[in-house]
């Protein structure tokens, strides 16, 4: 039963990934993308990590790909008038991937059996209760940190996209 | 309490993520769109993030958790910049076409 839940939630993400690159549209390519989101949070609900796959749904399928839509909407690249790569590039592309492919997987395979068995020891390690007692215990500093950085690059952000004075 | 790894097992998970990665990489290679090449990237940083949580859960340790948790961040406030950016070169050269890019060369 779980094994075809995996199994069916791991073709989702690699073909909705896939999909994601071979669109031609980049609205149906963003759409793709949150499939693709959605079915990850899907595999950290099955890890019974409740925290990171509520996180997910709410900063990567929320925050970021509305943030990609708009910006695909306020340049009007809703049509599919993209040019492609010439042939040559495309199909280097395509080597490299098998190839990177290949070379990870085999490196993986081979190092399988120093993989020790997995003991489950039934303590709580993963709920909402204790990772937050994790992150503002022991993780304090680098918490304040990433709260820096995002005000950091939200000022960036403002900055960058704001319209330059051409005659000043 | 009964727990996937105990039915899927890790190396499952590693081949996973290790495609997933590679989709990732062959997405910056194939396409010319730059938000499309954005959207490869969110997809590497997924691959590492899925598999971060599998090793938490292997080792029943929390840290990687929290990790996971910054990466997120770093990676909302990346998207955050880099749109910005592409909407600066948009507006100067009326496309976000990456082959159309070269004028960066000094």
């Amino acid at each position: 039963m779980i094994t075809t839940l995996f199994y069916i939630l791991s073709a989702i993400t690699l073909a909705t990934a896939f999909l994601t690159i071979f669109s031609k549209n980049p609205i149906h390519s963003a759409i793709y993308l949150v499939l693709c989101f959605f079915s990850i949070a899907g595999h950290y609900l099955m890890f019974n990590a409740q925290f990171l796959a509520i996180v997910h749904i709410i900063v990567y399928s929320g925050a970021i790909m509305i943030l990609m839509l708009f910006t695909i909407m306020l340049m009007n690249l809703n049509k599919e008038d993209e040019q492609h790569k010439s042939i040559l590039t495309r199909i280097a592309a395509t080597i490299s991937f098998c190839l990177i492919a290949f070379v990870l997987l085999a490196a993986f395979i081979k190092a399988q059996p120093a993989i020790i068995e997995y003991r489950n020891s039934g303590e709580d390690y993963q709920s909402i209760e204790v990772l937050g007692q994790v992150l503002l215990n022991d993780y304090m500093v680098p918490f304040e940190f990433a709260s820096v950085l995002l005000l950091v690059s939200m000022i960036g952000a403002v900055l960058l996209s704001k319209k330059e004075h051409i005659n000043d | 309490m009964e727990n996937i790894l105990q039915q899927i097992g890790i190396e499952n998970y590693i081949y996973l993520s290790t495609l997933l990665f590679c989709v990732g990489v062959f997405g910056v290679l194939y396409r010319r769109n730059a938000i499309v090449m954005f959207m490869s990237i969110e997809i590497m940083l997924n691959a590492v993030n899925l598999l971060l949580v599998a090793f938490s859960t292997y080792h029943q340790d929390a840290a990687g958790q929290v990790f996971v948790f910054f990466s997120m961040a770093v990676a909302a406030a990346e998207v955050a910049v880099g749109l910005a950016i592409l909407v600066a070169v948009y507006r100067n050269i009326k496309n976000i076409d990456i082959d159309n890019l070269k004028n960066l060369k000094g």
